[in-house]
């Protein structure tokens, strides 16, 4: 493992599936009477959170609280930031606090990665700007493998604003190193220029992709970014690429819906099918702590030397 | 290759079983192939015939200690633990004729030395389904040295439940106590110098029966 989890591409398969293993064992103790590990005890974990985030958030925290670490919250509203200081200023002032890690939520792309040459402690990426967040494609990946029992060679198709979103570009990575086989599926005009470039295929026609899909993952569609016009309406999108019922019926029998919240019901996806069996979105949730403690613990459980 | 029982349920979803294979020698650092190392030619201290005795011995003291072994629950310690307390298991239902309870207990994160290396893989854990409230816990380790590791696995109990008492067994007690801990059953007692380095090798794990004692400047166990 490296010291820091910036990019879900920066893992080997060796550290994704440890990663999941760990996971794996730290999932059982959600079931014991004292659901808490002494293991960073002592340890400082901050969250700087630049943006809005309720799930990631508070499952970090959580995450931290179990491995009874100290953990202290930060989001940019009512702090200095509002004065104008420069993340740089701030990454001291965490510095001299003695942060152990701090995981990073911000707007702009690239900023865990300038953090990273900051601060002593490890780097966790809770998600920069349309760039990349790899604790949720590995809570994906985990769910997945938890679901169906295997990664390797799974047919995963990715529904949507993949333009904007940080989790597909996550999961694209993640998921081709541990051997998944993923799909985009979107409207041209939600598609990154550079997605030739990615390890996986488009496809424009979520009907025909449906059918051969084990794992279908519907992304939220970004109204706060959509000012641009990238279709012409939202019934529109909804029409051509959202999840209802009758387009569940075309996944094979195994297949699963998966949705890395918060939902627009209705939009990308049917209030039906976000209910159903065949929906992983509660367990993703739950799935969450158990994946961020094992980064937390790989990350600052040892000695900080390379494996 | 090694066919570790423990180990393969917990790859069972690992890209391939090579790789799979791989990836447990590597990520193991007790799994360590004692024939490949830089050490003087370790010695055979327990024989495979000698293992078996020692554990039959033991299980009948569990007998007689615990008044034929109601409410026992045998937990091994990851890696060689686990398929010793399974071993135990055996034998008292043998004589019992009964299951008896037996599981594994991880204490990776309850160690005391996590930062003096780098992270490591967790074990399995498998408490039995009818917990251990109220059991007399027997905790199972194939070498019991600094009494680290079974400090932790106390923690680690108390984490789980509230056992009416713990007992300690091991294969092999090769001395040398950092902290106030004592086994109540051995197997052997087996006199050592902190630079030589005690082996145990199971069959499930390592595919033979044998306890190794040999020369080494860095030891853990």
């Amino acid at each position: 493992m490296n010291r820091h989890l910036i990019s879900a591409g920066d893992l080997s398969l060796d550290d994704a599936l440890l990663i999941l293993d760990t996971a794996d064992e730290l999932a059982h103790m959600a079931e014991r009477p004292v659901k808490k590990l002494p293991t960073l005890r002592g340890r400082t974990v901050v969250n700087l959170f630049y943006e809005d985030s309720t799930r990631t958030r508070i499952s970090f925290e959580a995450a931290a609280k179990r491995l009874s670490a100290d953990v202290i919250n930060f989001s940019a509203k009512g702090s200095s930031v509002a004065k104008g200081e420069s993340l740089k200023d701030t990454a001291l002032t965490l510095e001299a606090m003695g942060a152990d890690a701090v995981v990073i939520r911000h707007s702009a792309s690239g900023a865990p990665r300038r953090l990273a040459g900051w601060v002593r402690g490890s780097v966790v990426n809770a998600g920069d700007g349309a760039h990349e967040h790899p604790t949720q494609a590995l809570v994906d990946a985990f769910t997945m493998r938890r679901r169906l029992g295997r990664l390797d060679g799974l047919r995963v198709t990715i529904v949507g604003d993949v333009l904007h979103s940080r989790v597909a570009r996550s999961n694209v990575l993640l998921l081709s190193t541990l051997g998944a086989e993923v799909t985009l599926v979107a409207p041209p005009t939600l598609l990154p220029v550079a997605v030739g470039g990615w390890p996986c295929s488009v496809c424009y026609d979520l009907d025909v992709a449906l059918p051969k899909a084990d794992v279908v993952m519907m992304l939220r569609v970004q109204q706060e970014r959509m000012n641009a016009a990238y279709f012409p309406s939202v019934r529109e999108y909804s029409r051509r690429y959202g999840l209802d019922a009758a387009r569940m019926a075309l996944l094979p029998d195994h297949g699963i819906v998966m949705h890395p919240g918060p939902m627009n019901r209705g939009v990308e996806i049917a209030a039906e099918v976000a209910d159903s069996g065949r929906s992983t979105i509660v367990e993703q949730v739950a799935n969450g702590v158990s994946v961020r403690m094992a980064v937390l613990y790989l990350l600052l459980g040892g000695s900080g030397a390379q494996q | 290759m090694m066919p570790a029982a423990d180990r393969a349920g917990r790859d069972q979803h690992a890209a391939g079983a090579a790789a799979s294979a791989a990836e447990g020698s590597r990520r193991d650092p007790t799994r360590r192939d004692p024939t490949r190392r830089g050490e003087s030619p370790a010695k055979a201290v327990l024989e495979p015939a000698e293992i078996n005795r020692a554990l039959t011995r033991i299980a009948h003291e569990i007998l007689e200690r615990t008044s034929g072994a109601d409410d026992v629950v045998l937990l091994g310690i990851p890696t060689r633990g686990v398929p010793l307390a399974r071993r135990l298991a055996e034998r008292l239902e043998q004589v019992e004729g009964r299951t008896i309870p037996a599981g594994s207990l991880d204490i990776t994160m309850y160690r005391d030395d996590l930062r003096m290396r780098p992270a490591r893989a967790l074990g399995h854990t498998e408490v039995p389904a009818d917990g251990i409230d109220d059991r007399i816990v027997v905790l199972v380790d194939d070498v019991l040295y600094s009494g680290r590791t079974v400090r932790a696995a106390l923690d680690a109990l108390g984490d789980i439940g509230r056992p009416r008492a713990v007992e300690l067994a091991v294969l092999v007690d090769r001395g040398h106590r950092e902290l106030p801990i004592r086994a109540d059953y051995v197997g052997k007692n087996l006199p050592t110098s902190q630079r030589e380095v005690v082996r145990v090798l199971l069959a499930e794990v390592d595919g033979r029966d044998t306890v190794l004692l040999g020369e080494a400047g860095r030891v853990n166990s």
